[in-house]
C-alpha cells in the first residue's frame, strides 16, 4: 500500500501559549486537564495516518472529535501546532504563501457540509470558480464546467442561482465545483450530512460511481457509520483528537479496538455489512460435490439464504478468479452475525 | 466643606490661559499652514465648481431628461420616474431650479468623496480588529459632536466658501458608509469565504470576487444613509458659504419668511425622497440572486 498522504505526529492546540500546552499534551495530559491548566483546547492529539492514493479514506468521529479540524490541516485552512504532513513527497507545511495558493488550486479541492456555494454566482460560475482563480482562459473553463455540470446531472441549470436549487442539487454543484479543477485529492467535510436520508444515499451512489472512473484520493469525513461502511475503503475513527482505530471496515466491525469503537458499531446490521471473506474458514480441504459456491464479497444476509438451501448447512467461498478459498458453516455464520458480548479491553 | 457644594474647578486665570493657548496654537497653525492646506484642496474646489457649472449651464429640459434617464437605469420603476419628473417641474416652477442644481452638485460631489474615502476605510476595518477599535471611536465623535463645533476650526483654517462647506458635509456624512462597509464585509458567510480559500483564491480575489459583491447590498444601504445625511447637512453648510437650497432656508429663519422656508425645505425633502427611493431600488436589485 503506497502512502500518498502521510501525517506524522500532528498536534493542534487552540488558544494562547500553545508551546507550553503542547509540552503538557506530550506528557499525556487529558483534554479536560489541559483546558483547566492552560485555557487551551486540544484539537488534534498525535495524529499518525497514512492515506493511500486512489482510495476513499473515511475519517469518522462524533462532533468535537477533531475530524473537521484534521481535514482542514491537509490544505492548511488551519495551521498545525506541531507535526508533519507530506503529500506525494511534498512537505505541505513548508510551502510559502504563493506555493500554498497554487497547491490548493491544483492539487486538492474541497466539498463542504453546508455546501458553501457562492450565492451571488450562477451555477456555472460556481463550478468554474476553482478554474477562474487560476486565471485559465474563459473558453476552457466554460467547457470544463459544462462538462461537469452534465456529469453530475444538472444539465440546463447553468444560469440558476444556488438558492433556487434543492439541497441535493446544491451539493451536486458543490461536488462538480470540486471536481472541475481535476485536483488529485478530494476533501469532503461531512459532505452529505446535511441532506435527507434518501438524497444522501443517492449522493453516495453518485460519488461511488464517479470514483470508479476517476480514482481520486478522497478523504471523507462523516459521523455516520453506515455512510462510512458504504463508501469507505479504509476507516479511521477519531476520539478527542486521537485516532483510536485505523483499519479496513470489516476489521473494525469484527475487531473493534476498544469500548468507544464497539459502542460506535453496536447498532449496525452486521448481516448486511460483514462479508463472507471476513468470517470464512480458510484452513479447509474441500470436496466440491453438490455444495453451493458463493462469492467472497457476498454479505452474510445473502450467505444465509444460500446456506439454508443446502443439506449440510455449509457453503464454499470463491475469490474473483473463481478459486475456492474457504468455507462457511452455519455455526460460523451465526457467530459472525451475533454481536460480541462485552469482553473487550477498556479504553484508557 | 465648601468642596462638597461647589465643584473644585480650575481657577479662572488658569482656565483663561488654557483656552488662550489652544486658540493661539491653532491660529498660528492656520496662519502658517492655512494656505498650503487650501491649495491642497484646490482640485476638489475645481471639481465641485465644474459640476455646479455643468448643472447650471445645461438647459433644463436636458438636465431633467438626464436625471430621469439615470433614475430609470437605477430603479426601473415607472412610479419613481413619474414622481421625479413631477417634482422637478414643480421645483422649477416655484423658482428654485438654480438652488436645487447647486445642492445636487454638492451632494453628488460629497457622496462621491465619501464613497472613495469611506469604502477603503471600511474594508481596512473589516480586515483588522485593531483598525476597527481605532476607527470606531473616531466615527462616534464625528456622528455625535455638534456640527457647529467642527465648523469653527474648518472655517479658521479654510475660511468661508465651498470647500470648507464640502468638508463639513463629508465629516457629517461619511460615518454610515464606513460602518456599513465594515459590517457588510464582516457579515459575509465564513463558510463561503473558506470555500474560496480552499480553491486557492488570493486576498484580492476573495475581496473583489466574494466579499465586496456579497457585502454590496449593505454597502449600498450605507451610501443611501450617507446621501441622506449630506442632504440634512446642506442647511448648516450654507452658513459657511455653500450655495443651494440651504441658503434661502437660512434667510427664511432669520427673517421669518414662512413660505420661503417651507418651499425650500420641501424641495430638500423631495430630493431626499428621490435619492432614497432610487438608491434603495439599486440595493434591492443587487440582491436579485436571493429571490427564487
Amino acid at each position: 500500500m503506497n502512502n500518498f498522504i502521510k501525517i506524522k505526529n500532528l498536534y493542534k492546540i487552540f488558544g494562547n501559549n500553545t508551546t507550553e500546552a503542547l509540552n503538557l499534551v506530550k506528557t499525556g495530559i487529558s483534554k479536560e486537564e489541559l483546558l483547566d491548566k492552560t485555557n487551551c483546547v486540544l484539537g488534534l492529539n498525535n495524529i499518525n495516518l497514512n492515506i493511500p492514493k486512489g482510495k476513499i479514506h473515511v475519517i469518522m468521529g462524533l462532533s468535537g472529535s477533531g475530524k473537521s479540524t484534521l481535514i482542514r490541516h491537509l490544505n492548511r485552512l488551519i495551521e498545525p501546532s506541531f507535526g508533519e504532513i507530506t503529500i506525494d513527497g511534498v512537505n505541505v507545511l513548508e510551502l510559502n504563501n504563493k506555493e500554498l495558493l497554487e497547491y490548493r488550486q491544483k492539487n486538492m479541492s474541497m466539498v463542504f457540509q453546508k455546501f458553501a456555494l457562492f450565492p451571488h454566482k450562477t451555477i456555472l460560475e460556481n463550478i468554474s470558480y476553482g478554474l477562474m482563480v487560476q486565471n485559465i482562459s474563459e473558453e476552457i473553463y466554460q467547457e470544463k464546467s459544462q462538462f461537469w455540470l452534465k456529469r453530475v446531472g444538472l444539465e440546463g441549470y447553468d444560469n440558476y442561482y444556488p438558492n433556487q436549487l434543492s439541497g441535493g442539487m446544491q451539493q451536486r454543484v458543490g461536488l462538480a465545483r470540486a471536481l472541475a479543477t481535476d485536483a488529485e485529492i478530494l476533501l469532503m467535510d461531512e459532505a452529505f450530512s446535511a441532506l435527507d436520508p434518501l438524497i444522501r444515499a443517492e449522493m453516495q451512489d453518485v460519488l461511488i460511481d464517479l470514483q470508479l472512473e476517476l480514482k481520486k484520493t478522497i478523504v471523507f469525513i462523516t459521523h455516520d457509520l453506515d455512510e462510512a461502511l458504504k463508501i469507505g475503503e479504509r476507516i479511521s475513527i477519531l476520539r478527542d483528537g486521537f485516532v483510536v482505530q485505523d483499519d479496513n471496515p470489516q476489521k473494525i466491525i469484527l475487531n473493534p479496538s476498544d469500548d468507544y469503537v464497539s459502542d460506535f458499531i453496536k447498532d449496525i446490521n452486521r448481516s448486511r455489512v460483514i462479508k463472507a471473506k471476513s468470517i470464512m474458514n480458510k484452513s479447509v480441504s474441500i470436496t466440491k460435490d453438490n455444495v453451493p459456491i458463493i462469492d467472497s464479497e457476498m454479505v452474510l444476509e445473502e450467505v444465509l439464504q444460500e446456506i439454508t438451501k443446502t443439506k449440510n448447512y455449509f457453503v464454499l467461498v470463491k475469490d474473483k478468479k473463481d478459486k475456492i478459498i474457504g468455507k462457511i458453516t452455519l455455526n460460523e455464520l451465526l457467530t459472525g452475525i451475533q454481536r460480541p458480548r462485552k469482553e473487550i479491553k477498556k479504553y484508557a | 466643606m465648601e468642596w462638597l457644594t461647589k465643584f473644585p474647578e480650575m481657577d479662572r486665570n488658569g482656565l483663561r490661559e488654557f483656552k488662550k493657548t489652544v486658540d493661539n496654537t491653532f491660529t498660528s497653525f492656520s496662519r502658517n499652514y492655512g494656505e498650503g492646506i487650501e491649495n491642497f484642496f484646490d482640485p476638489l474646489l475645481s471639481f465641485l465648481v465644474a459640476f455646479e457649472k455643468l448643472f447650471l449651464n445645461t438647459p433644463w429640459p436636458i438636465t431633467i431628461f438626464a436625471i430621469l434617464f439615470i433614475c430609470w437605469l437605477a430603479s426601473r420603476s415607472i412610479i419613481i420616474i413619474a414622481g421625479t419628473f413631477l417634482s422637478f417641474l414643480l421645483i422649477g416652477y416655484f423658482g428654485m431650479w438654480e438652488d436645487t442644481m447647486s445642492t445636487l452638485a454638492i451632494i453628488l460631489v460629497s457622496t462621491l468623496l465619501c464613497i472613495f474615502i469611506g469604502i477603503p476605510i471600511g474594508i481596512a476595518m473589516a480586515r483588522s480588529n485593531k483598525v476597527q477599535t481605532l476607527i470606531l471611536p473616531i466615527l462616534d465623535v464625528m456622528q455625535t459632536i455638534p456640527s457647529f463645533v467642527y465648523l469653527i476650526p474648518v472655517v479658521m483654517l479654510l475660511g468661508i466658501g465651498k470647500v470648507p462647506g464640502l468638508i463639513a458635509v463629508c465629516i457629517y456624512a461619511i460615518p454610515p458608509i464606513v460602518r456599513l462597509t465594515n459590517l457588510g464585509i464582516r457579515l459575509v458567510d465564513k463558510d463561503v469565504l473558506e470555500a474560496a480559500e480552499s480553491f486557492g483564491a488570493n486576498y484580492w480575489q476573495k475581496l473583489f470576487g466574494i466579499q465586496i459583491p456579497l457585502a454590496l447590498p449593505t454597502i449600498f444601504a450605507g451610501v443611501n444613509q450617507t446621501i441622506m445625511m449630506a442632504l440634512a447637512m446642506v442647511v448648516i453648510a450654507s452658513m459657511i458659504g455653500v450655495q443651494g437650497l440651504g441658503l434661502p432656508v437660512l434667510r427664511a429663519i432669520s427673517n421669518q419668511y414662512l413660505a420661503l422656508g417651507l418651499m425650500n425645505g420641501l424641495a430638500i425633502v423631495v430630493l431626499a425622497i428621490i435619492f432614497d427611493r432610487v438608491t434603495q431600488r439599486i440595493g434591492k436589485r443587487m440582491q436579485r440572486y436571493k429571490s427564487d
